[in-house]
């Protein structure tokens, strides 16, 4: 069995600030992780691996320094990796994105054919969880997002079932191999890595692949000129000018605090009081 | 499991990297262990980075290196609850005389001087902690990591993991750190815009200042406090003697909060955005408080020896130099187709006594006892000098004799004129 799985190196959100004058993200020393919804998809990748042989590809689009994700993935324990960097895809959106990935996979089949295609279920930085359907659709895969559990593939059968969180509950699913998974967060834990998968990693070297190793002949879907998304301006939500109240209370035990609070919340709100009394 | 290294260098810090870079550059099959995410990420420091032990390392390296600001202006304070006595050094720059120390993120520099050495050829390892050393008859042969396979042996282990060296206290290769020995240090990053900060301190885009702080902030505990200026951001800290905390009772964070309150403090800091808050350990016992630090295959190098200079505030230089030094004793030996063990190692500890790191160690090794057990040099005497300043100046019509009687009465009846001698005497023998 060959899995792909796509991975992302984006910022660490949780160290980004905005600039306060120009509004701009400053991305200047802010460090770059996996996206971690990634993380989910690549454990679940290598748990069938594990399970039923084969290997997984580790791919990701992005620039050189994006080789330091794929490395950590080799930590973790996939097998190979391969990195697309090409001036031509700067300035992608979601839809030139999942071409120039779509267009890799196609690649990489030809050689091993892939079996599954294993993505994050969004990105941090840009949130659209586009980019796997657009995969998916591209590859005339079935797509699976959502996905809570992968409960059983047959190879033999080209078959797999998997649980799919939605709205209202789970749905049980079943569809064909090739298939397209989205993992959804915390449906597993990454492993720690053997001592010699991490030898591996700190020795690997990074295939890296531009368009034409891709594939790619035309580059008009490719990069700034394949995105028809603009960003028109990036913004800080403005503070907001109501400041939080301080409730002084006397009170020590949880219930005397609590009656401070509703005292207060209801001389603020008399409405409430009555239709709560009633 | 099965490969095997010349040596094993664990702590991808200061004193780690300079091992590691310096065996590797010379052709030794060197692997480097590092509990963090990278060289850097679990470092803190004030920091200052001083460039000449650098240098002997990296050649060339103000050029390469990630480095904040030069330091041009030392100012020392001594504090009072709302004031402070101080004095100003101001250099000039030279041509032929490049600066001798910079401020500096160690996030940057820790990553910048592993780069050199993975390049020269140091297989660095992230995210592996070494649990234990192996050790076969007593003598070290390899690491035990928490990774599935992964015992790795070597010729030699460098132990630079650090202040507490929990691997060299777990296998007896040191006794386990005693709270008098060492610091518990807390800092703030309060990041402010390049021209707020050149402004704020009379200096240009290549300049920066130090500001060392000293008396009642510590609140009568054995401690200084910091404030460096980066490019783009103030880092401020403080830190006392851990033993000193326990006694008292007052938090880290208590302290570095009216540190921040103090009305010479408040304004070189307004407006900032606090984006890093930071606590770490420094091993200020001093050279009495130096453990072993060589034995039958393996050397303790950086902070896990406890060589740092608390008085003059350098331990990165001393960090760095251990590292060298160790290094090129394994590298000599190995040369000379000898085994490492305690006998040849010993080389380490007389390059290290013949060196600034071991000099400037023992001329101070007085001081950490003399401060510790005499809190009126962090408390009265940062008052006394506050009153006496403020005394004088004062013009209120009372001629200057009076002033200075005035000063001179309150000195002996703070520390009567025993004390006063007694403190005197204590004051000259710290130092020397």
């Amino acid at each position: 069995m060959h899995i792909v799985v796509c991975i992302k190196q984006v910022p660490d959100s949780a160290q980004i600030r905005v600039h306060p004058v120009t509004n701009t993200i400053m991305r200047q020393g802010v460090p770059t992780i996996i996206n971690p919804y990634d993380l989910f998809s690549l454990e679940e990748a290598l748990r069938l691996r594990d399970q039923l042989g084969g290997k997984v590809t580790v791919i990701t689009m992005g620039p050189k320094m994006a080789i330091e994700a794929l490395k950590k993935c080799i930590s973790y324990g996939a097998d190979d990796a391969i990195l697309l960097t090409d001036k031509v895809f700067a300035g992608s959106d979601t839809l030139a994105t999942s071409f120039a990935l779509a267009s890799t996979i196609a690649k990489i089949g030809e050689t091993t054919p892939v079996d599954m295609v294993f993505c994050g279920k969004q990105t941090i930085d840009g949130d659209t969880a586009q980019v796997g359907p657009g995969i998916a659709r591209r590859l005339h895969m079935q797509q699976l997002t959502y996905v809570a559990q992968v409960e059983k593939v047959d190879l033999d059968k080209g078959e797999i079932v998997v649980h799919r969180r939605s709205e209202g509950g789970v749905q049980v699913l079943a569809t064909k191999l090739p298939c397209l998974v989205t993992m959804l967060e915390g449906s597993n834990v990454m492993r720690y890595g053997s001592m010699d998968d991490l030898f591996r990693a700190a020795r690997y070297e990074v295939a890296e692949w531009d368009h034409k190793a891709a594939g790619i002949t035309v580059t008009a879907q490719c990069g700034l000129k394949g995105s028809p998304t603009v960003v028109k301006k990036v913004f800080a939500p403005p503070a907001r000018a109501v400041k939080a109240e301080m409730i002084k209370t006397e009170g020590k035990t949880p219930r005397e605090v609590a009656d401070a609070l509703l005292t207060s919340v209801f001389a603020k709100h008399p409405k409430l009081e009555m239709e709560i009394g009633q | 499991m099965a490969e095997k290294f010349d040596a094993i260098v664990i702590g991808a810090g200061p004193s780690g990297n300079a091992a590691a870079l310096v065996m590797a550059r010379a052709g030794m099959k060197v692997l480097q262990l590092e509990r963090g995410e990278y060289p850097g990420s679990k470092n803190v420091q004030g920091a200052i980075l001083y460039a000449e032990a650098l240098e002997q390392i990296i050649p060339n390296c103000r050029r390469q290196a990630p480095l904040e600001r030069p330091i041009i202006e030392q100012r020392m304070w001594v504090l009072d609850d709302e004031s402070y006595v101080g004095s100003n050094y101001r250099g000039t720059k030279k041509k032929d005389e490049p600066p001798t120390r910079y401020t500096v993120i160690r996030a940057n520099i820790d990553r910048w001087m592993s780069k050199k050495a993975t390049d020269a050829g140091v297989l660095l390892i992230c995210e592996a902690t070494v649990l234990d050393l192996i050790k076969l008859d007593g003598k070290v042969v390899g690491v035990r990591t928490d990774r599935l396979g992964g015992d790795i042996l070597a010729e030699v282990v460098v132990l630079a993991d650090g202040v507490n060296s929990l691997i060299a206290t777990k296998a007896g290769l040191r006794p386990t750190i005693k709270a008098a020995d060492v610091a518990l240090a807390v800092k703030e990053m309060h990041f402010l815009p390049k021209e707020v900060i050149e402004q704020r301190f009379n200096i240009a885009n290549d300049e920066g200042v130090v500001i060392e702080l000293f008396g009642k902030i510590t609140k009568g505990m054995m401690g200084t406090g910091f404030l460096y200026t980066n490019r783009e951001s103030i880092a401020l800290g403080i830190g006392c003697m851990a033993d000193d905390f326990k006694k008292g009772g007052v938090t880290p964070y208590d302290l570095l909060d009216a540190m921040k309150a103090h009305p010479a403090i408040k304004p070189l800091i307004a407006g900032s955005e606090v984006k890093e808050y930071a606590a770490h350990l420094i091993p200020e016992g001093g050279y009495k408080a130096i453990p072993q630090v060589h034995g039958d295959g393996w050397v303790i190098v950086g902070d896990s020896g406890g060589f740092v200079n608390a008085v003059h505030r350098e331990g990165s230089n001393l960090a760095m130099t251990s590292g060298r030094l160790a290094a090129e004793t394994i590298l000599k030996l190995k040369e000379e187709g000898k085994p490492f063990t305690a006998q040849h190692l010993a080389r380490y500890r007389a390059a290290l006594e013949d060196s600034f790191v071991m000099k400037d160690l023992k001329k101070y090794r007085n001081m950490p006892e003399i401060f510790h057990a005499n809190p009126q040099f962090f408390t009265t005497y940062p008052e006394l000098l506050n009153r006496a300043a403020a005394t004088i100046l004062k013009v209120d019509g009372i001629d200057k004799k009076t002033k200075e009687k005035e000063i001179a009465g309150e000195f002996v009846k703070r520390r009567s004129r025993l004390g006063l001698l007694g403190d005197a005497i204590k004051l000259v023998r710290s130092f020397r």
